[in-house]
């Protein structure tokens, strides 16, 4: 095994970047030593960095794709600022991913794609590995390809030196089993099971895994070894999840516990389809799916849908929400359950589709036409949009309401080492359905406490009434104009939604809980980087603490003790202030300071705790 | 099975008053569908109404039914959805010729392209009633209205022709005034499975009086209009003296009696076969005008076709629950 020279150095945590073309199985790479990690009991979580061109050139800077994963010894909240390790395939995945690495970083790279014409198609006059531009690093140059092809041309299998290549991500993964200290055993089945319907393709794959191992394990020029200790105390049951997935299966399990149908009417926009493409799999669960005409269609047959006694939900970014508002306003108006799932992308307009933001808050909150309450809640991390996609069905069937999901391209590309939920223990949800023939029944009489209308369904003998977008007299749901009757539906609406903050929960604080100096607020899908931060600081001595909201609108009844209790407040999003914008709406009475970001790019943990520091020596 | 009780017309009146003007073509509309409802035999809590925005949409709240008031075009979209949800119930939409041509025309051909079971009723009137009188669509090329001051400078859809190009199976055209006809055409819609189009010629009163009329008026109308049936020559005319034949690739009027023309020759209706150019010829054919079901072709509903995905999918499913799911896949037990 390891030669006895080689040290092996302990880390808490490492970040690992793996770059290559869309067709060098750097995202299979990236899944299959996170697996890996997740096996060996390491806390993870990874994020994939999508060209926005499908088919961009190969071995250009476009046509780049990238995997980031970062694993840890304790609490791993985001993939990580910079990487410690990257992989680069080509001259083109050095190129782009320069800036997104630690000085001092080891970096791998395939030597043998560092000819002039990849370097010239990288847009680089000058070979970048025989330059001093990586004298700050460790660099690796492994001629990948050219061991891949002749471990695989040894085996006399016949193979073409096309597949040969798509072995070199197995190389790879050899490298890094040494590298990192992993049982070579645990890989072997991995590529066992995954080319278990193309068993040629194992003995080559197998065969290059160790090439890269030993490859890696005989090199001088690898001096050291890490190692990421198990995280200690963890127990129990996990699974990697995206946060698309997980608010898909959210959704299913909201509607299996109200006992309803699940329905989703969506028209495919990035970085929401995944949303589509995971419910459409789940028939066997009852779930229908309507990829319908356009955005508009998709929540107006959800809403067709909710009318008819399923869970009518619709998922979409930013321009679909856009297309979707009037329809969201007949759902206000006819108070019917639904779930409305918005996956953030840069905008305006097209924007930066593939890229993060939380520039939608206001359009979640305001974007509609007249009075038009609905309640917004937001997610904060890829495992727990499954429990606020839940929350959301819980809110909409049993207020009777439509609902705001906010997640973003972050969270939803996002993957968590999530710890499966105890379903059973996951709170009930009761529609208020109504009974055949109950006279009692008309359509916009009130509960007592909720407000809510009750939800009669066709098909239901005796309780035939017709909805619709006109306004509604009070009670019995007829049309009417009378000017008072609208004064009060329009308060009974807006006063439904506000009430929904009597069954949420307070606002927590992370950190100081009697207040302090200084009180970072966030919402949404930046908690880890967060929370991190403060972490970190609080680690470091400084009085920082965290109020993250998931409920945006109406706010945690708490929210204003919470904001009082200290002496600055920052609201960090990414975008320029809207959720800064609605805090000081909401209460007017305290200042509010804003570190903002629109790049597309997550928050680093580096930058949030350098703008801390400053408004605490202020 | 429950037995389905006997049901009247009044059984699906309202109490509420019905508000469109005075002499409204929509009034005998109504009246034929309360009168064909009880004849089809589906209980009444299984009925829906749905409509977008217009003077057609208010249909709903006349209707004694389940009903849904949606919004300006997007009726099509709303019912999709029910029907998809629930193809236990008997889903109706009524809409108008802005409603589901102009605003609405995106759903309304999807609608009709996925074949999903919903009897449209497309109150044609060839105007904007509710907002008072700006051109649709269908208005005639060359229109004065409110918002055409110079006349229209856009040519009408033909509805017929957009549900044919849509891939429509089920096409009829109707006149208002015609409570009889209206009916049997109701009943022939609803028997039809798959998405039935029916195109109603109604006389907005106020902002479009005897838009029809040059037409469908007592004293032209047997001159200008064919009365389709199934199985029977395409003969119209006061006299019945007028046929129509297949000339190459359009239709043609002949004088049956003339240059040797015999009633043989002339062109018999089948509305059930799946080649659609006839029907086609037929649906943007102006004289004469043709009435009737056009095209009525039976095909495999969407939402048939969904709920059998589903079903097939729970019965083969080991993963039965969420909670199941949760569970499935690859799990990391870390003890
Ligand atoms: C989004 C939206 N745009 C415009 C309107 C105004 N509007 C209501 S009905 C209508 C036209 C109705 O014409 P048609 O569909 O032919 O129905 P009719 O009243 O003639 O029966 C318009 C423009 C609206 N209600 N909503
Ligand atoms: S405006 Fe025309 S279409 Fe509308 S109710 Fe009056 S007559 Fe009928
Ligand atoms: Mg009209």
């Amino acid at each position: 095994m390891s030669d006895k020279q080689k040290k092996i150095v302990e880390l808490e945590e490492v970040v690992i970047k793996f770059a290559g073309d869309s067709g060098d199985g750097m995202q299979l790479t990236g899944t299959q030593f996170s697996d890996a990690s997740a096996s060996f009991g390491n806390e993870l979580l990874t994020f994939p960095d999508y060209p926005a061109e499908i088919r961009a050139p190969q071995g250009t800077v476009a046509g780049v794709s990238g995997f980031q994963v970062h694993i840890g010894a304790k609490e791993v909240q985001t993939p990580g600022d910079l990487a410690d390790v990257l992989i680069a395939m080509n001259p083109a995945a050095l190129k782009t991913n320069m800036k997104w690495v630690k000085p001092g970083a080891t970096i791998i790279v395939d030597v043998d794609s560092f000819d002039q014409k990849h370097c010239e198609k990288a847009g680089y006059d000058y070979d970048p590995l025989q330059s001093s531009d990586l004298d700050d690093y460790t660099v690796i140059k492994a001629p990948i390809t050219s061991l891949s092809r002749s471990t695989v041309s040894d085996l006399n299998l016949g193979i073409d030196v096309k597949t040969a290549d798509k072995t070199r991500n197995q190389f790879v993964m050899g490298m890094l089993i040494w590298l990192f200290n992993r049982n070579m055993k645990v890989e072997e089945e991995f590529i066992e099971k995954k080319f278990a319907k193309k068993p040629a393709l194992i003995a080559p794959n197998v065969a290059v895994l160790h090439a890269g191992y030993n490859y890696a394990d005989t090199l001088e020029a690898i001096a050291t070894q890490f190692y990421v200790k198990p995280v200690a105390g963890k127990k129990g049951s996990f699974r990697q999840i995206t946060g698309n997935t997980a608010t898909a299966w959210g959704l299913m399990a909201g509607a299996e516990k109200a006992g309803l149908k699940l329905f989703l009417g969506s028209y495919p926009i990035t970085p929401a389809s995944d949303i589509l493409h995971e419910l459409c799999k789940h028939k066997h669960l009852g779930v229908k799916t309507f990829q319908a005409e356009d955005e508009i269609a998709g929540i107006c047959t959800a809403i067709g849908a909710s009318f008819g006694g399923n869970l009518g939900v619709t998922s979409t970014s930013g321009p679909g929400l856009a297309l979707k508002t009037e329809a969201a306003g007949l759902a206000v108006i006819t108070e019917l359950p639904l779930v409305i799932v918005d996956v953030q992308r840069g905008g305006p307009s097209t924007g930066l589709p593939t890229k993060t933001e939380q520039s939608d808050l206001l359009q979640a909150i305001h974007g509609r036409h007249g009075e038009s309450p609905m309640p917004v809640i937001a997610a904060s991390t890829p495992g727990n949009c499954f429990n606020y996609a839940y929350e959301a069905c819980k809110i909409a069937v049993e207020h009777m309401t439509p609902v705001i999901l906010l997640t973003d391209g972050y969270l939803a590309n996002g993957t968590e080492l999530w710890e499966i939920p105890n379903y059973e223990a996951m709170p009930k949800i009761v529609p208020p359905f109504v009974k055949d023939n109950d006279p009692e029944y008309q359509p916009y009489k009130r509960d007592a406490e909720k407000l809510n209308r009750r939800w009669a369904l066709p098909g239901q003998k005796g309780l035939e009434h017709r909805i619709g977008g006109l306004e509604k007299s009070d009670v019995y749901g007829d049309v009417s104009h009378d000017p008072m009757n609208h004064q009060v539906m329009t308060n009974y609406r807006a006063e439904k939604v506000q009430r929904i903050a009597n069954y949420i929960p307070q606002q927590e604080i992370i950190g100081s809980q009697n207040g302090g100096e200084l009180l970072v607020i966030g919402w949404g899908g930046t908690f880890g980087a967060l929370n991190m931060a403060v972490k970190e600081m609080r680690e470091e001595g400084y009085d920082v603490s965290l109020a993250h909201f998931n409920y945006i609108f109406p706010l945690p009844k708490n929210t204003e003790d919470v904001l009082k209790k200290f002496k600055k407040r920052v609201v960090c999003e990414l975008n320029l202030g809207q959720f800064a914008d609605y805090l000081r709406t909401q209460y007017p009475q305290y200042p509010y300071e804003q570190y903002n970001k629109v790049q597309g790019l997550p928050f680093f943990i580096s930058e949030l705790k350098e703008k801390f520091k400053q408004l605490l020596a202020k | 099975m429950e037995e389905v009780q006997k049901l009247t017309r009044e059984d699906f009146q309202t109490a509420g008053p019905v508000k469109w003007c005075a002499g409204c073509g929509s009034y005998s509309i109504l009246a034929a569908v309360q009168n064909a409802l009880p004849q089809i035999g589906v209980p009444k809590e299984k009925i829906v109404f749905v409509s977008g925005i217009g003077c057609s949409s208010r249909f709903p709240y006349y209707m004694k039914t389940y009903g849904f008031h949606t919004l300006h075009g997007r009726g099509a979209a709303i019912a999709s959805g029910l029907k998809s949800a629930r193809p236990d119930l008997n889903v109706w939409l009524a809409t108008g010729d802005g409603d589901s041509m102009a605003i609405g025309g995106n759903h309304f051909i999807h609608l009709i392209r996925r074949n999903i079971d919903i009897n449209v009723l497309v109150f044609n009137n060839k105007i904007y009633g509710l907002t008072k009188g700006q051109y649709s669509p269908t208005t005639p090329y060359g229109s004065i209205t409110k918002s055409s001051p110079d006349g229209t400078i856009e040519n009408p859809f033909k509805p017929g022709e957009l549900v044919i190009g849509a891939e429509g199976n089920f096409f009829a055209r109707v006149i208002d005034k015609e409570p009889r006809n209206l009916e049997k055409t109701l009943i022939a819609a609803n028997a039809h499975k798959g998405a039935s189009i029916v195109e109603v010629l109604q006389n907005c009163v106020i902002f479009n009086d005897k838009i029809h009329e040059s037409i469908i008026g007592k004293e032209v109308r047997d001159e200008n209009v064919v009365m389709l049936e199934h199985g029977k020559p395409m003969i119209f005319g006061k006299e019945r003296d007028k046929g129509l034949v297949l000339d190459g690739a359009d239709l043609k009027v002949v004088k049956i009696g003339e240059n040797g023309i015999t009633e043989k020759d002339i062109l018999v209706h089948d509305m059930t076969t799946k080649n659609p150019s006839i029907h086609y010829l037929l649906a943007k054919m102006t004289y004469p005008l043709a009435i009737g079901v056009i095209r009525s072709v039976d095909d495999a509903t969407y939402e048939t076709k969904l709920q059998e995905q589903v079903d097939t999918a729970v019965a083969n499913t080991k993963i039965k629950t969420v909670d199941q799911l949760l569970h499935s896949g690859q799990i990391f037990d870390i003890k």
